[in-house]
């Protein structure tokens, strides 16, 4: 596992995504508390920490899913404000995969991928097949492009998410659960997708809980809790000596499984 | 039987995992199969079925003789020495049944109203085109639909009304001739084509995040719901010439296609509203990750599944508007049901209601069992889950 990171490109010194001091609460929750975090071109994060941690309304504050309400984030050197050109500029360069793939359910899998790239990026619909059929085949299912998303398993709705992601030739990948809704027999089949591009170079954040990932491509390994990032460290060092006794007790609850 | 048998005995001596599929009993399935599942499953079910068929014998005979043979179909021959005299009730007395003769030597009216008996030729124009237009929309054998929708709601309701108004080298029909099935089909056809991206574009605006066009939706679609068509209708009628200034006048069929166009507009947004409701946040989320701009997200993502979850509701509107606008009549207006209505009240056809309104139920229920019928049919073409193929 600790020589598959090495196949992995090191990131850049360039910023990519900076949260400074964000806070963000629901209602009188308190939900992220001061939230500091810079990414780097290149570079793969592995969020981690209990439910209702906050580490899923990070990353969705990061494309503007959710709003925050103190702090600033810089995505790409666009600052997220309430102007919705920014915030459009933003999504377009920042690719999301969901823990229930929201691919759409009456669109065929290649009108999925291309519905984006034709409508935002105005690119030619041959073109935009095209490029569909090269992630299709990058995520190994290229024989499923005329069927429907209620057709295919778990594990190929959310490779087809992926690749659609992947279309708009995003500059970061986030992803919030990728294999918490799958069978086991389908994770598998997810990760690898996502290793091969984490080696790709892509600029990853992802939220999971599955640490043999986190050891194959992390650089970073961010744990949260209460709203907090308590600790970050190398996947190595992470899993070796975590800190924190929360860190540890959380390691504890979930390797033991 | 004896088949089947083998065959499961086959079943029990194979090796587990390579046992085959086998058809299941032959008791399960065709005609008596059918009947034991549906009609007779149980004491109580078997009682049902034996009511069912008592109650289908006490009505479907009577009617049928009344309807079809006992009933006038011709004008009987003149009998010796009686004047000639127009078709009227007293033809039909020699038979106990239906007098059909009344619907057929009224037919054109209840077609055409009043509208001249020269020029009706240009509403048996706009008759055929629509027939053929509608045709060529809902088939799934005709592939190009692009020109046709253009020039079907492009173009179509200004050649229709040229046609109907006249102008420009046709002779004017004033719209109080208007009338009968002619007029149900116009109110009928402009409020469901209407009253639709009307009810989408108030469902929008209901759940919009902008407080000044949320309000305004609700506004508008609380006052509409809780008044009935009739008082929207005596106020487009009578009220509505009060808020516009002095010496415009608008003419009265305008009026009330505009009160039934937003009666139901109202009624079609809630049920919008419901379909909007049932996708999931994901399905929002994911596009808007993408980029997508709130219309583009609305017309490519939201609207297609949230119309089409909504399309028994919307079906259902659209039928209960058309059985609306025979609330017209209130107004003055002879639609189909009330032109048929006055027909029978002819001197030479008193006596002939039953006839008139079965003639009328039947016409109406065609219109909109055919609708209901393409409602399914479209919700199951648009399927795209586990079940297709």
């Amino acid at each position: 596992m600790a020589q598959a990171a090495q196949n992995v490109p090191a990131p850049s010194d360039q910023p990519m995504i900076e949260l400074s001091a964000v806070n963000k609460w629901y209602g009188q929750f308190h939900v992220l508390k001061d939230i500091n975090l810079t990414v780097y071109s290149g570079e793969r994060i592995v969020v981690c920490g209990p439910s209702g941690s906050g580490k899923s309304t990070m990353i969705r504050c990061i494309n503007r899913l959710e709003e925050h309400q103190k702090g600033r984030i810089v995505v790409d050197g666009a600052e997220l404000t309430h102007d919705l050109k920014k915030i459009e500029q933003v999504r377009r360069e920042v690719g999301m995969v969901f823990q229930h793939f929201n691919l759409f359910p009456h669109l065929t899998v290649l009108e999925n991928l291309t519905l984006a790239p034709i409508w935002v990026r105005k690119m030619p619909k041959k073109e935009a097949e095209e490029v569909a059929m090269t992630y299709l085949k990058r995520v190994k299912i290229p024989e499923q492009a005329a069927k429907y998303p209620g057709q295919l398993s778990g594990g190929q709705q959310q490779r087809v998410a992926i690749a659609r992601s992947l279309c708009m030739n995003p500059k970061v990948m986030l992803f919030d659960e990728p294999t918490s809704a799958l069978d086991p027999e389908m994770i598998k089949e997810v990760l690898d997708v996502m290793i091969e591009l984490a080696k790709s170079g892509m600029t990853m954040i992802c939220v999971t809980h599955e640490m043999g990932f986190a050891r194959t491509v992390a650089n970073r390994v961010i744990f949260m809790d209460r709203g907090e990032i308590i600790e970050q460290n190398e996947p190595e060092e992470f899993f070796k000596n975590p800190k924190s006794e929360r860190t540890r007790l959380f390691l504890s609850q979930i390797l033991h499984h | 039987m004896s088949d089947t048998t083998a065959n499961n005995n086959l079943n029990s001596e194979m090796e587990p995992g390579v046992r085959p599929s086998l058809p299941p009993p032959t008791t399960e399935t065709g005609i008596i199969g059918w009947m034991r599942h549906n009609l007779f499953s149980s004491w109580s079910n078997a009682l049902l079925t034996v009511l069912a068929l008592y109650l289908l014998y006490l009505v479907v005979p009577p009617f049928l003789s009344w309807a079809v043979i006992d009933a006038t179909w011709k004008v009987p021959p003149l009998a010796a020495g009686a004047e000639d005299h127009p078709p009227q009730f007293g033809d039909c007395r020699a038979n106990a049944g239906a007098c059909w003769i009344f619907v057929e030597a009224r037919l054109p009216q209840f077609i055409f109203g009043f509208y001249p008996v020269e020029q009706r030729w240009r509403v048996d124009i706009v008759f055929v085109i629509l027939a053929v237009s509608v045709f060529g929309l809902l088939s799934e054998r005709i592939k190009q639909k692009k020109h046709l929708a253009i020039f079907f709601f492009a173009i179509f309701p200004f050649l229709a009304f040229w046609l109907l108004y006249g102008g420009l080298g046709l002779e004017v029909v004033e719209t109080r001739l208007w009338g009968g099935f002619m007029l149900t089909l116009i109110l009928s056809g402009i409020g469901i084509v209407f009253s639709l991206p009307l009810g989408v574009l108030l469902a929008l605006g209901r759940r919009s995040d902008l407080p000044v066009v949320h309000l305004l939706s609700v506004v508008l679609i609380e006052f509409v719901r809780g008044v009935p068509l009739i008082t929207i209708l005596f106020m487009a009628n009578v009220m509505l010439p009060f808020f516009l200034p002095p010496g415009i006048e608008v003419n009265v069929l305008l009026r009330v296609l505009l009160g039934v166009t937003i009666f139901a507009a109202a009624y079609m947004a809630e049920v919008v509203r419901g379909g909007l409701q049932a996708l999931p946040k994901g399905q929002y989320e994911g596009a808007m990750a993408m980029g997508l701009g709130y219309w583009q997200l609305m017309r490519l993502i939201i609207l297609p599944q949230a119309l089409r979850i909504a399309i028994p509701g919307i079906v259902n509107n659209f039928i209960s508007l058309t059985q609306d606008t025979t609330l017209v009549a209130i107004v003055g207006l002879y639609d189909f049901l009330n032109i048929v209505r006055a027909g029978s009240r002819d001197t030479n056809w008193l006596g002939t209601e039953v006839e008139g309104y079965a003639f009328c139920a039947m016409v109406y229920w065609i219109f909109c069992f055919a609708m209901s019928r393409y409602s399914m049919y479209l919700e199951r073409k648009l399927h795209t889950g586990h079940k297709k193929r």
